[in-house]
């Protein structure tokens, strides 16, 4: 069954389609201004929505919106009105009321909780964290071959001062029983069909129970934006965003591994080391996708940038991985034929993007400009990108291109 | 073609205002702007959209990269019906599956 609010939208949108677009093409065009991503079929409209600045509109319905790449020479804190968004289903909350909202905790526990966000909030002292949250398929549209899904650059990503509640103080006071295995997350957003399977997530037990995984309630000093969660949020540090459930409500801890389609078909990697397999090719075994991989970006010099030569060029950009924190990040700008270390700016956890730096010198000509980080656990990012079928965890060392005159 | 409304615009900025604490004692609301992608006109046009927009915005099609070709599209289709359960009839199937292939 389509619900009525749904089925307005699908009215007014068939209404435009027959209507509007063939009438008045030259108005359509001069709308919205576009940006292009840097591959095919990248032009995209930059797109206003309530309480965020101008964002790159990947989808209307359900909402997807990709941060501009020039946020993120901004500052290593990631605006929340700058923050990318992303949906799964097209049901989203369009009216809450904090004063009802509930966030329960059910299932293999001795005492099923439901909590008012003041209740919430009560239950332990506020902690705060930085984090990157990334969607997994952020930069999909760089893949080659390309594959379906969201076809993102590299602006779904963000990195964010999250406050809230560690989940496990939730556990705690439930009290987890014996056998419990998994604990799942759903929020209030849902599907448009009850067909559609809801958008459910779970972590293992004791991820769960890690004391850092943690039900957010501002971020940035401010209220989580609405279309990042709001009231609450679920925060796992360190993991791609698929597990960061927004406008949390349920938390169920499960005696068996969560088997809906959200876990069992879709968000799952190649088990192996590069989580990769031959470019086209699906892979024989899968496992829920993870840790995010290590990454690096040049933030202050765009590809095709002109800058002055045979003067100090100062570099900057961000570095992060899923958790072990940077170790080293390199710099090249001759094509990573040589590397040359960068200074680490201050470093606000080992979640969070980490600032480098590094002054260089360009003679005449065109150049390469290549970044490469490391992490505290050595894992580094590979010169060619592996492939998977769903383009995700893309990590490959990003090239520069640049002309000093 | 719709831009948008000065209305939302508002919305925004009552938003921004909300800041910290749950002092309102009702329901905050939330207005997304108008969706104004629209399928690209081609034979089974219609079909498409009446059986893709109860769930999304035609920009989902849209913004796939370019001539991925029958197969996929139609394994998406398909994905469509039988993964997220779109009332989308058997015999429907190929016409779309043409429509989004040769379109886009």
């Amino acid at each position: 069954m389509i619900s009525r609010r749904q089925m307005l939208k699908t009215a007014g949108s068939a209404a435009l389609g027959a209507a509007g677009g063939l009438a008045f093409p030259g108005l359509a065009a001069r709308a919205a201004e576009t940006v292009t991503l840097p591959f095919a079929n990248g032009e995209r409209p930059l797109v206003r929505y309530p309480g965020k600045r101008p964002l790159i509109g990947q989808t209307a319905r359900p909402p997807q919106l990709e941060t501009p790449f020039s946020v993120f020479n901004e500052g290593i804190i990631t605006p929340n009105d700058a923050f990318f968004v992303r949906y799964h289903l097209a049901d989203i909350p369009l009216e809450i009321d904090p004063e009802a909202y509930r966030v329960e905790v059910k299932g293999l526990v001795d005492t099923p909780l439901s909590l008012s966000l003041d209740e919430l909030k009560a239950l332990h002292d506020p902690v705060e964290l930085v984090a990157v949250h990334q969607c997994s398929g952020n930069s999909r549209g760089f893949f080659e071959p390309r594959m379906g899904g969201g076809q993102l650059a590299n602006g779904a990503m963000g990195n964010a001062r999250w406050k809230g509640v560690p989940l496990k103080a939730l556990l705690d006071k439930a009290g987890v029983k014996a056998g419990a295995v998994q604990v799942s997350f759903n929020g209030m957003d849902g599907p448009a069909l009850p067909e559609t399977p809801d958008f459910v997530k779970a972590l293992d037990i004791d991820h769960a129970g890690d004391g850092e995984v943690m039900i957010a309630y501002a971020m940035n000093g401010e209220d989580l934006p609405w279309l990042n969660g709001f009231p609450v949020r679920l925060v796992v540090p360190g993991w791609y965003g698929t597990y960061w459930i927004k406008h949390l409500t349920e938390i169920t801890v499960l005696d068996k591994p969560l088997d809906n389609f959200w876990m069992k078909t879709a968000y799952r990697i190649p088990d192996n080391d590069c989580a990769c397999t031959e470019p086209g090719k699906p892979a024989e075994k899968t496992v829920p996708i993870n840790k995010f991989s290590v990454r690096s970006f040049i933030t202050s010099v765009l590809d095709g940038d002109k800058v002055a030569a045979d003067a100090p060029l100062k570099l900057r950009g961000i570095a992060f991985d899923g958790g072990s924190g940077i170790k080293e990040v390199a710099v090249s700008i001759d094509d990573g034929k040589s590397w040359m270390p960068t200074d680490l700016g201050e470093d606000l956890g080992k979640y969070s993007f980490r600032e480098w730096t590094s002054t260089v010198k360009l003679p005449k000509g065109e150049h390469v400009l290549k970044v490469r980080a490391t992490g505290n656990d050595g894992k580094t990012q590979p010169e060619k990108q592996p492939w998977n079928p769903s383009g995700y965890m893309r990590n490959v060392v990003e090239t520069t291109k640049v002309v000093a005159a | 073609m719709k831009r948008i409304s000065a209305k939302a615009l508002f919305v925004a900025g009552a938003t921004a205002l909300l800041g910290a604490g749950y002092a309102a004692a009702e329901s905050l609301s939330y207005e997304l702007p108008d969706e104004t992608a629209e399928f690209r006109q081609g034979p089974g046009v219609e079909m498409a959209e009446i059986n893709c927009v109860a769930c999304h915005s035609a920009d989902y099609i849209e913004t796939q990269p370019p001539a991925m070709g029958h197969g996929f599209w139609e394994t998406e289709v398909k994905k469509m019906k039988n993964v997220y359960g779109a009332p989308i009839e058997e015999a429907d199937i190929q016409g779309i599956a043409d429509y989004l292939a040769s379109t886009y």
